[in-house]
């Protein structure tokens, strides 16, 4: 059975310019896409920070310029995800759509994905009054009451998008401050339809069977319980690695994230490097992700000839 | 099988009185994990056997889109014999989307 020199793991930033680096040292790569593709960015509009596009730029349509780049230098790509992988011996095996896949060296890049609050009544609501896409769905809440969770800054942008739509938002927030930066918290504070619920963790979302009615609120300071009457909740509590794949086969940290070694891609398994959200819980951007996915196919490139 | 693009005119024809059944894509244009679910839904229409897939642009026809009490997008609903039997919002694999209308075919 053929033996690929590099198998990439995850289409974001981080796994395409792996692609382009690895494809133009002809290490002529295997990307698994995943589906659906693209990764975070395919789940946001504007984005105004990726340097060089001083104008902004459509995360999906970004998305397809890296993937355009990537085919450009030969890159084979799969839109499919990975079922299993075993990194225990050499070469690595990587299995996806029920088929067997080897390769001298993998790069994960399989990113990160949107937090849910895992309490009972949430995942039953889910398209029902529970979202985690205010741009999808705040144009089904004009002029209703709704809330938000999270105090970060896509809890603030949320919030702060939210109000073109809704007639008044709640944000629930699980501490007595924000986390979100300056502007973003200056922006929804000065808000006149926004306004904070602090120290408060949501403990169940209540319905009538056909759409959500309200929350189960829990002071976490007085420890008093009520009912919070809503008609929609949106949710902004960050994102967690997607990492499930690699439990047992990768060193895992308690939050989850791939471990890899200080200042380099290089994981705790010679030969398989881990680059972008999956292994970041620090800076978390599409430009650091793209970044260490460079870092991420040189590291890999130069291991494989220091094997040869 | 090619898609059906559905609008408030022809919605119960093409869906409720279809002889077989239908899964119906709630989508918009600004909706980011719509479109990222685009060409998903193409490869399904590609493959599936027995039943119809419908895409409604909840901006064309708002009241499709409040008769269902649609609340999210992208929401898929299979519908057969005129009634909605499943449903699911958001971005998915193409074989969770297949999972919501296969047991419903035949």
């Amino acid at each position: 059975m053929e033996v690929e020199k590099l198998i990439i793991i995850g289409s974001g930033p981080a796994g395409y310019t792996a692609a382009v680096y690895a494809a133009r040292a002809e290490l002529s790569p295997l990307l698994f896409e995943g589906q659906p593709t693209g990764g975070q960015l395919m789940l946001t509009t504007e984005v105004e920070n990726y340097p060089g596009f001083p104008m902004g730029i459509q995360g999906p349509e970004l998305m397809d310029l890296f993937r355009k780049q990537a085919e450009r230098f030969g890159t084979r790509m799969f839109a499919a995800d990975v079922s299993a992988v075993d990194f225990s011996a050499m070469p690595f095996v990587v299995t996806s759509g029920g088929q067997t896949y080897r390769a001298e060296a993998v790069i994960v890049a399989t990113g990160a994905s949107a937090m849910w609050l895992g309490v009972p009544g949430e995942k039953e609501y889910q398209g029902r009054g529970v979202s985690a896409c205010a741009t999808c769905d705040g144009f089904f809440f004009k002029g209703k009451e709704i809330a938000v969770v999270g105090g970060g800054d896509s809890a603030m942008e949320e919030a702060t998008f939210l109000t073109k739509f809704a007639s008044k938002v709640t944000v629930i927030v699980r501490k007595d401050t924000l986390r979100a930066s300056k502007i973003m918290q200056e922006r929804a504070t000065a808000n006149p339809k926004i306004s904070f619920i602090w120290n408060t963790d949501v403990k169940e979302v209540v319905g009538d069977g056909q759409r959500i009615t309200g929350l189960t609120l829990w002071n976490n300071k007085t420890n008093e319980q009520s009912f919070f009457a809503t008609e929609g909740l949106f949710l902004a509590i960050g994102h967690k690695p997607n990492t499930d794949l690699f439990k047992g086969q990768l060193d895992i940290d308690e939050k989850g994230y791939v471990r890899c070694q200080t200042g380099s891609t290089k994981t705790g398994v010679p030969g398989v490097f881990a680059a972008g959200d999956v292994a970041d819980h620090v800076y978390r951007q599409a430009v650091t992700a793209a970044g260490t996915g460079c870092m991420a196919a040189l590291d890999a490139e130069r291991w494989l000839a220091h094997r040869a | 099988m090619s898609e059906i693009v559905l609008t408030t005119e022809n919605f119960d024809r093409e869906v409720l009185q279809s002889p077989v059944p239908v899964l119906v894509d709630f989508w918009a244009t600004w909706c980011p994990p719509c479109k990222v679910m685009g060409p998903v839904v193409d490869a399904l229409i590609e493959e599936l056997q027995g039943a119809r897939v419908g895409k409604l642009n909840v901006d064309d026809a708002p009241e499709i889109a409040q008769r269902y009490g649609i609340l999210s997008i992208p929401t898929f609903i299979t519908f057969k014999g005129g009634e909605p039997v499943k449903q699911a919002s958001g971005a998915m694999a193409k074989e969770n989307l297949l999972a919501l209308i296969q047991p419903f075919i035949g």
